[in-house]
């Protein structure tokens, strides 16, 4: 049932990619397969460099990702920076990829804080040069973008995997052996680590590769991605355009394959390399550079992330502010008045949204996790695969279809539709956030509670769902996060009326007021992080007297 | 060991069964009961009966199916693990029946009191229902002077000791009325003073209610102060 729910509209969606990109799509007149969609865009100039780009881009961003996440855990874990680290990267996850987008613009644009920071004094500049700084034709402002977002979650799932994996055991054995604290866990722990965290790497690829929210903030209109030129044929007016749409849908998902094919060839021949550094037995070559560059990554990481939103808040209460000047000259709080009704207006849509998604994903993950503790069943790795389909497909390429499958029942451009189609992307993040305290809860409460008289149902809710109740409010505001940051399933399930504070910034990043998107982006940020804030404080209210549970010990 | 009234088949020495000639209809009775888990037997035919203020012992090394046999008896089976025979409280077959109704109480290893209810209601909770408000309340303030916890009704169960905990935990089990009551381990954590208290305490209370009861332990000096029949399981 659940299943049915999340995976219908994927498969539904391939299905309604693949077939019009043969050229058949009764509902536009083409009855008849043909090549001729792929022909057309194969004809399409610029093509070849937009998916190059698309490939390249995702594969430097997620290898990049890693090595932060991945060499900064190696060097630092277990110090004070390892944890005020792991305190910055939360807030950071639930901060949407527009909205760090956007930071990045205000931070790095010609115009931006940086050059402001450095103008006239180094450069001479006296205003805002020629030079195109972000967006950026090189693509590196957008990789630095997505390695900003994803490495924080990469870094989040290592420190899940290690909950798993005795880590300080084996790395301490190996420094008893002469190993360097970073060569230590490198060799001794990392390729434990790694084989955990397989599939998200891989959803971060996918992702990265054919993400378009990010590119259309984040690269210029003459540098497109393969995923921004598909959007743009879907909205083509011209309704042949749909079947090239169609076609470059399906070339998304090859471009994804090929990306994951390369990457798995290079896990392969790097795990070749990395066994020959294993048994070559250096004990502390390098060391020292990877203690620096680990600590320079994640640092780059925090201060892009988290510091273009504090100039898109400058930017906000900023009546006058010229360049190069580094802080407003003048300061007023009256656009945030001014857009007040626009603002709210989105944001209620937003949080509508988020809430019953969030909710209706929590419901759902409870129910399957309940079920699965009362029938006794072990899911296996093939059930873990089925929950990250939605995660490995590239958004854009089912979601025109599955929209197609919308339209046919009716339901494009409702609330249900939008619900619908966040919950696919919210609901594995919430079942993922909320498996691992559910299974870890002693099952000798539930059996406490049923000997002392209590049904299943009435043991559930009298005391495995109180004594959860704080992974299960985290869960929500996961949820709450994940859907607040949807740019794509909004556009297509809503059928472009659903105005939610990331579609408005996105839509408006390109050229509009600029405080506007800069209080768009703060916006955005602000929603996740209140949810995230009510999941600890309500429980740490609650539960004031409850030691176990308050989460404060 | 003071008396084996009981005995198991050892599947390694390929011991007989033994017949069991007087099973008494009041009590916890085990019939031919058996346990595997994986297709790999733990035990076969095991055959006890437990009476009214008795206190058997199963004992046995880690891995013997010791607790797996009392989540059998309780309702709430690990599916890992399969059973065979049968389990009858007062002459009544228990086993078609869910943990919620075989009015079975268990005590485990931890006290296990609920972390987001008080002291006083984690003793309620398994109080029956139907009771007028006077009678509840009545009945826990008994049930914590009983424990040496009066006025301690309102504290959050992670302030108190362990003993404190491990009272409050035998007095929650005991007002949810059980006809029979297992012991799963639940004097191996304690430190070997507060253990013989809480030994007597628990042994005294099943004795004076007249409750059938079974014992899984390591501890030999357990089996001698239960002073009830002893089954030893083969280690795996």
């Amino acid at each position: 049932m659940a299943l049915c729910v999340f995976l219908g509209p994927v498969v539904a969606g391939l299905a309604g990619s693949i077939l019009p990109s043969f050229g058949y799509f009764p509902a536009l007149g083409g009855e008849a397969f043909s090549l001729a969609p792929w022909r057309a865009l194969a004809a399409y100039p610029g093509l070849g460099a937009a998916a190059w780009f698309s490939f390249w881009t995702g594969l430097a961003a997620t290898l990049l990702s890693l090595a932060a996440a991945l060499i900064f855990t190696a060097a630092w874990r277990g110090t004070v920076w390892f944890k005020a680290f792991q305190r910055l990267v939360s807030p950071l996850l639930s901060v949407p990829h527009s909205a760090v987008a956007l930071g990045m613009v205000f931070l790095l644009a010609p115009s931006g804080w940086a050059m402001r920071a450095v103008s006239p004094s180094l450069t001479g500049f006296e205003r805002p040069p020629d030079l195109a700084t972000a967006p950026d034709p090189f693509g590196i402002v957008y990789v630095a973008c997505l390695v900003v977002k994803e490495t924080p979650f990469l870094f989040l799932m290592i420190l899940a995997a290690l909950n798993q994996i005795p880590d300080s055991p084996l790395s301490a054995s190996a420094r008893t052996m002469g190993y360097r604290r970073t060569i230590a866990w490198l060799k001794a722990v990392a390729p434990l680590v790694l084989r955990q965290i397989r599939l998200p790497v891989l959803a971060v690829l996918a992702y990265s590769v054919s993400v378009v929210d990010v590119a259309l903030i984040l690269t210029p209109v003459t540098r497109p991605t393969l995923g921004v030129l598909v959007l743009r044929w879907f909205n083509d007016p011209d309704l042949a355009t749909q079947f090239v749409a169609a076609a470059g849908a399906c070339l998304q998902i090859g471009v994804v394959l090929a990306a994951g094919l390369v990457w798995k060839l290079g896990e392969l021949g790097a795990g070749r390399l990395f066994r020959r550094w294993i048994a070559s037995g250096d004990r502390s070559r390098g060391e020292n550079g990877l203690r620096v560059g680990g600590f320079a990554l994640a640092s780059l990481v925090g201060v892009l992330g988290g510091f273009g939103l504090v100039v898109a808040a400058l930017w906000s209460v900023a009546q006058r502010w010229r360049f190069p000047d580094v802080l407003p000259s003048a300061w007023s709080l009256r656009f945030w008045d001014r857009h007040a009704e626009a603002l709210l207006q989105a944001a209620g849509v937003t949080l509508t949204v988020a809430a019953v998604a969030a909710a209706l994903s929590v419901l759902l993950a409870l129910a399957c996790l309940e079920n699965e503790k009362r029938r006794g069943l072990k899911p296996g790795n093939g059930a873990l695969w089925l929950l990250y389909t939605p995660l490995l497909t590239p958004q854009i390429a089912f979601l025109f279809g599955a929209q197609v499958l919308l339209v046919t029942i009716g339901l494009d451009g409702a609330w249900v539709a939008v619900i619908w189609f966040h919950m696919l992307f919210v609901g594995p993040y919430v079942f993922l956030s909320l498996s691992g305290p559910y299974r870890k809860l002693d099952p000798r409460y539930r059996a406490a509670a049923v000997t002392l008289g209590a049904t299943e149902t009435q043991a559930f809710f009298r005391v495995v769902l109180p004594v959860l109740l704080r992974p299960v409010l985290v869960a929500a505001a996961v949820g709450v996060a994940v859907s607040v940051g949807q740019y794509l399933p909004t556009v297509f399930a809503g059928a472009g009326r659903f105005e939610t504070l990331t579609t408005e910034a996105v839509a408006l990043s390109a050229g509009g007021d600029r405080r506007l998107v800069a209080m768009l982006a703060l916006s955005q940020s602000v929603l996740p992080f209140l949810g995230f804030l009510a999941a600890i404080m309500i429980p740490a209210w609650l539960y004031r007297d409850r030691r176990e549970l308050s989460g404060f010990r | 060991m003071s008396a084996v009234s009981a005995a198991v088949d050892d599947p390694e020495t390929g011991r007989g069964p033994e017949p069991c000639s007087e099973l008494r209809s009041a009590g916890l009775a085990l019939r031919s009961v058996s346990a595997s888990i994986g297709g790999r037997d733990l035990f076969i035919n095991l055959n006890l009966s437990v009476g009214p203020g008795e206190i058997a012992t199963v004992m046995g090394p880690s891995g013997a199916g010791k607790s797996a046999l009392l989540s059998h008896i309780c309702g709430v089976g690990d599916p890992d693990f399969s059973f065979g025979g049968s389990v009858a409280l007062n002459g009544h077959d228990v086993g078609a029946l869910p943990a919620s109704q075989r009015r079975i109480g268990v005590l485990f290893q931890d006290a296990l009191l609920f972390p987001h209810l008080s002291v006083g209601e984690n003793i309620a909770f398994g109080l029956p229902t139907g009771l007028g408000r006077d009678e509840r309340n009545a009945r826990i303030a008994a049930a914590l002077a009983d424990a040496g916890l009066t006025g301690m009704g309102g504290r959050d169960p992670a302030t108190l000791s362990g003993g404190q905990k491990a009272r409050a935990a035998l007095m929650r089990t005991l007002l949810a009325e059980p006809k029979a009551v297992l012991l799963d381990e639940p004097f191996s954590k304690l430190d070997a003073a507060l253990r013989d208290k809480f030994r007597r305490f628990v042994f005294d209370h099943v004795r004076e209610r007249a409750l059938p009861t079974l014992l899984v332990t390591h501890d030999p000096a357990d089996a001698a102060a239960a002073a009830g029949p002893v089954v030893e399981l083969a280690p795996p």
